[in-house]
């Protein structure tokens, strides 16, 4: 009895081993183990014997079993891997061809730049208001003390519309100047804002646009002067630029509705094409700012006794092109896509304080 | 305003260097603009003498000349006809830049001859464009001296900006005044002691304005010169003012414009004989016209002040003097016609004649009327010192106003207001040095009366700029804008912060943001429902930009056109920004448009034409970034002419619409050259429901415990029903429990009657309290059915 279970069990482990597929290990695991198999026909047969014999050969007969039965799953098991080793490989993909493309628009760099200066200012505590592109001469002109033929005037180019009827002369704004009267009507100080949007003049060369824009900044309070106008300046351009050593020039000028009046230079340097900012020689103007002029409060419903403060505008796409080396500003406005896609920025690259201005 | 640095240090004596001076100026506010120093660019040409000039052997045109310079001989090559033995002419050696050309001067063979250096001419070195011969220097010029120099080149020219309060700075002496007071030396005296003349002058002199406009022209003065000799000007005059860009034309004519750029005053010089009967001022009549200098003619109206003899208009009073008596060569008798005129009156000429001068630049910023007199006085001597002659004695007629400004000025606000401490010694002195006077009228309080020659005085701040500006801006210190409250509040409305989240929505979804123009052409702004109710520019740039733009949509189509010329495939682009309705009724719109394939071609395919369900899946996603419940939102087929009529919509929220989309009307992009297909969305940010400040808790979630069940159906429905009818109808049945409807998919064609479409419709249920059993399902099927049936006529299609 025992020869026989050897034997059978040592044919089958080699039947087992030499399978080459599912079908035939179960060929082998019916003919052994099966129904009708030799070892279940032997577990059959035991009945006929001694009791000592038959727990004898059930334990060998059993033993036998368990071996078939594992060395057939094994089997089993490198079988399926095999197969499914056969199918992956059958479905293996060229890896180095492009993937399908993922759709990657941009945000304009005004847009950006603007996001960036309202992320510095909000932290000063300057919230943003709004005010229209198409003006009228008060609002433009007079209440920010440039009357009718003030020679500063000329230095405007403004676009003119048809009056209404009867009505004002209405201009496209020539900058955002215009907010200030606005808001102070609306808001009694003090107060602190910025008015991003469009300027327009009728100007346009190799460094000017018939539109570009500004932010309008103005802070009225108690005692506010000249040194909190430098310092909110400073502080602005070192972070926007993200560096310490910006170099700046604070030059005294004059604009209508400020007294005193300064223009704030940034230092560059042009070199072919390149702008490069804080090196050189160059000086490019980024913004005009001054102490509120009496009269401009006066205008905005201000008491010029009790209030003053401080206004700047500076020019959006002038600071966008020192930060990025923008060469050119006539590309801001073409929308050609090579420009956009180059210059653009990715939409999830919001500009915030915490995670960084610049992407 | 420019002038030179030997024109400024006849006014101011100084031992400051150029880069002193140019820093200065920058630090008082007198921006320079640019700083022309021609001796720099000329630095290596000098004088050098022609030794001999033989033929070229091997070039009938060119001669082969022997040169001395200050080190030694040098042969060159030369083609100039002018060249010759003994002549003194300007040498250029080998690596020298050349002005005219660009180029570096290198050593070179000329046909077969050697040529080290060149002999140049005036268009080389970028004077002129005379080119016929080399440059000839007088015999005596030292061989090696500086060809700057020599040529008088050597002065360099400071162009400064003036702004327009500083009317006295449009002037050397004005330059030199604040450069004096800012430290950078002494301002020389000015020699303007009357003159004593020798003859009453025979022309008389009058004002005639009606009572009321009197301050036209306050005060006209005259001179009467004889036996003048009227040539050329001096040279160191004529240098100074070709420098600074005028053309010298004769002494008596470069003397008045001297006088404008040199102390400020302008003047005008008639020739004598040329003039009949009294010279004077009045208001012109409206129509009247003359011939002024310039070579025009122009007409005037009843508010210009002009001057006149009794042959009628001669010029028009601060702007341009006339063309037939003016002073010219054969000039010897003159008349000096030094007045004052209203600086608002002579604005407003020369903006309605678009007449500028040097004369209105400085009346219409005010100019030194007190100095009148003492520019009278000046003049006379130039005159009598350039032309020789006689002068008569001052005519007068009127008066010259000594209004002055005075203002109440509290030294504490130089501190209130500039941030810094500034003795008051120290202010005052500044003050004193700038021609102010100041009185002490009490505690902290001064009386200051500004000179004669400044008029941009309004205010008290006005007077602190001065102080600082001379102390300095750089010496205040910075200051940091004090934090109230602590954390600041947000900086942007909800409107503002709409905006900005539908921007990087629109990005993410592939569109690169574009900034246009806020004016286009007026033929295209009507195309798009624009160009008119005033929104027209009266002086546009031009006709491409001359309306105000209704739609931000034709712009992007300019775009896209311009994109596709230079060969760019699939422009897709967006813009949020302003569009015009009226002269007060500006809108923010935010538009897209999308051209051409939906991306380029890929190897696993997938790319189509773009259509209308793109564009009005990003018109709903910019909707969904702004807050708009876009679950309601339901589209009817009625947008804009300018789109295509039968693929194109409106979404409206309730009645109100918000946005339109579809495919553009393709006579549109035939006229705007856009190569289709072409697919755009527009949405008014005004038009969208106001954003509520909500609460940001969120409503509770209610996670349903029972598995939700699918359901799809296939109705037949006429082509003209809308989708959305059969998905209202559906949704309609069981809204507890009904939760998507999805069309998935639309058949028409073989196996479909004409005039039907297939619609596949998937129907989620969601249970809320048990699961559903197959009899209920049955039951809400058959529920649907009937409803689809009812309300569109649909029936479910056999399987």
């Amino acid at each position: 009895m025992d020869d026989r279970i050897t034997t059978i069990v040592n044919d089958s482990l080699d039947a087992i081993a030499g399978a080459g597929d599912i079908a035939g290990l179960d060929a082998i695991r019916v003919a052994t183990l099966g129904r009708k198999g030799s070892i279940t026909l032997l577990m059959k047969g035991l009945g006929t014997l001694d009791p000592q014999a038959r727990r004898q050969a059930g334990q060998a007969l059993n033993a036998a079993k368990d071996d078939l039965q594992s060395a057939i799953d094994r089997r089993r098991g490198e079988l399926e891997r095999q197969r499914l080793d056969a199918l992956l490989e059958a479905e293996r993909i060229d890896v180095t061809l492009p993937e399908r493309p993922a759709p990657g628009g941009t945000v304009h760099p005004v847009s950006q730049a603007t996001d960036e200066i309202i992320a510095i200012l909000a932290d000063m505590g300057f919230t943003v208001a709004e005010g229209p592109d198409i003006e009228d001469d008060w609002f433009n002109f007079g209440a920010l003390n440039m009357p009718e033929e003030h020679p500063a005037r000329q230095e405007h180019d403004t676009f003119y519309l048809l009056p209404a009827a009867g009505g004002a002369r209405p201009v496209l704004r020539t900058h955002t100047s215009p907010v200030q009267i606005r808001h102070m009507l609306d808001n009694p100080p003090p107060i602190r804002i910025i008015a991003p949007g469009r300027t327009y003049r009728s100007d346009s060369d190799l460094t000017h646009t018939p539109m570009f824009h500004q932010v309008e900044g103005l802070v009225i309070d108690r005692d506010i002067h000249m040194g909190h106008l430098k310092g909110c300046l400073r502080q602005f351009v070192e972070a926007f630029f993200g560096v310490d050593d910006v170099p700046m020039r604070f030059r005294p000028s004059y604009f209508p509705f400020t007294s005193p009046s300064m223009e704030v230079d940034i230092g560059c340097s042009f070199s072919g094409n390149r702008l490069t900012i804080g090196e050189g020689e160059g000086w490019m103007e980024v913004l005009g700012s001054g102490m509120v002029h009496p009269r401009v409060l006066a205008n905005g419903g201000v008491d010029p006794e009790a209030w003053q403060g401080f206004a700047f505008g500076l020019g959006i796409d002038r600071l966008a092109m020192l930060k990025y080396a923008i060469p050119d500003l006539r590309g801001f406005f073409d929308a050609d896509l090579r420009w956009l896609r180059h210059y653009g920025f990715r939409p999830l690259d919001v500009p915030t304080l915490y995670g960084g201005l610049t992407p | 305003m420019k002038l030179t640095l030997a024109w400024l240090k006849r006014h101011l004596e100084t031992s400051a260097s150029l880069d002193e001076i140019v820093a200065t100026l920058n630090r008082i506010g007198l921006e320079v603009e640019g700083v022309e120093d021609r001796s720099r660019d000329l630095a290596p040409f000098t004088a050098a003498r022609v030794i001999s000039a033989e033929p070229h052997p091997n070039a009938e045109r060119l001669q082969v000349c022997l040169v001395e310079t200050a080190d030694t001989e040098i042969q060159v090559v030369c083609g100039a006809p002018n060249a010759r033995a003994g002549m003194m002419g300007v040498f250029a050696p080998s690596g020298s830049h050349i002005p005219g050309t660009g180029l570096d001067l290198k050593n070179t063979v000329i046909r077969g001859v050697e040529s080290r250096g060149m002999l140049c001419s005036e268009r080389e070195l970028g004077l002129s464009d005379e080119h016929e011969g080399i440059i000839e220097l007088p015999d005596e010029t030292p061989v090696g001296a500086s060809f700057a120099a020599v040529a008088g080149l050597d002065d360099p020219v400071i162009d400064i900006s003036v702004t327009p309060d500083r009317g006295d700075c449009f002037s050397v002496r004005g330059i030199a005044r604040d450069l004096a007071a800012a430290g950078v030396g002494e301002l020389l005296p000015l020699d303007s002691t009357p003159w004593p003349g020798t003859h009453d002058s025979p022309i008389a002199i009058e004002l005639d304005f009606a009572p009321g406009v009197q301050d036209a022209c306050p005060a006209f003065l005259g001179r009467h010169f004889r036996g003048l000799v009227n040539g050329p000007s001096p040279e160191w005059m004529r240098r100074k003012l070709e420098a600074v860009g005028l053309r010298p034309i004769s002494a008596l004519v470069d003397i008045t414009n001297w006088l404008t750029l040199d102390i400020g005053r302008p003047a005008h010089i008639y020739d004598a004989r040329k003039v009949s009967g009294p010279i004077g001022a009045r208001l012109a009549q409206p129509g009247e016209s003359f011939e002024a200098l310039n070579g025009k003619a122009y007409e005037t109206d009843g508010e210009m002040t002009v001057i006149f003899d009794s042959s009628g208009v001669l010029g028009l009073g601060g702007v341009i003097g006339g063309a037939g008596t003016g002073a010219d060569d054969t000039t010897t008798e003159g008349f000096l016609e030094i007045a004052l005129f209203d600086p608002l009156r002579t604005a407003a000429t020369g903006r309605k004649l678009n007449l500028v001068s040097d004369a209105r630049q400085r009346f219409e910023r005010g100019i030194d009327n007190a100095f009148a007199a003492g520019g009278m006085e000046i003049a006379t001597r130039l005159i009598l010192d350039i032309c020789g002659g006689e002068a008569s004695h001052v005519v007068t007629a009127g008066s010259v106003p000594v209004a002055r400004q005075v203002l109440n000025v509290r030294p504490s606000r130089i501190r209130s207001l500039g941030g810094i401490d500034i003795p008051t010694s120290r202010a005052s002195a500044i003050l004193g040095d700038l021609g102010f006077a100041v009185s002490e009228a009490g505690e902290d309080a001064w009386s200051v009366t500004a000179p004669s020659w400044r008029h941009d005085m309004e205010c008290e701040p006005d007077v602190i700029e001065e102080i600082l500006r001379i102390h300095g801006f750089d010496e205040i210190p910075m200051a940091t804008l004090p934090r109230s409250g602590g954390i600041p509040r947000d900086a942007l409305s909800a409107g503002q912060r709409r905006l900005r989240r539908a921007r990087r929505i629109l990005a993410g979804r592939g569109l690169d943001e574009a900034v246009t123009y806020s004016f286009i052409a007026s033929d295209r702004a009507r195309l798009f429902g624009g160009g008119n109710d005033g929104l027209e520019l009266v002086n546009p740039i031009s006709s491409d930009m001359s309306a105000m733009r209704p739609s931000l949509i034709p712009g992007l189509l300019e775009a896209a056109a311009r994109n596709q010329a230079r060969g760019l495939r699939d422009p897709g682009l967006f813009e949020i920004g302003p569009v015009y309705h009226g002269i007060q009724d500006q809108k923010t719109a935010v538009a897209g448009l999308r051209t051409g394939r939906t991306g380029p071609r890929h190897w696993s395919g997938g790319d189509r034409d773009v259509d209308a369900f793109d564009a009005k899946a990003d018109a709903v996603a910019a909707l969904d970034a702004a807050g708009v419940p876009t679950g309601r939102l339901e589209a009817t087929a009625d947008a804009e002419a300018w789109f295509h009529p039968g693929r194109s919509g409106v979404l409206r929220l309730g009645p109100k619409a918000l946005a339109s989309f579809g495919d553009v009307h393709p006579e549109i992009l035939r006229s705007l050259d856009v190569a289709g297909p072409a697919v755009a969305f527009e949405l008014h940010l005004e038009a969208l429901p106001r954003p509520r400040s909500r609460s940001p808790a969120r409503p509770d979630l209610n996670l349903s415990r029972f598995q939700p069940v699918r359901r799809d159906f296939a109705f037949l429905v006429d082509l003209d029903v809308p989708a959305s009818r059969v998905l209202r109808a559906i949704a309609g049945t069981a809204r507890s429990l009904i939760q998507d409807v999805d069309v998935f998919d639309r058949y028409t064609g073989s196996g479909i009657a004409d005039g039907k479409v297939s619609l596949a419709v998937a129907v989620t249920f969601q249970p809320e309290e048990a699961s559903l059993t197959d009899s209920e399902i049955e039951s809400l099927s058959g529920r649907i059915v009937e409803a689809v049936r009812k309300r569109t006529g649909g029936t479910l299609r056999a399987q």
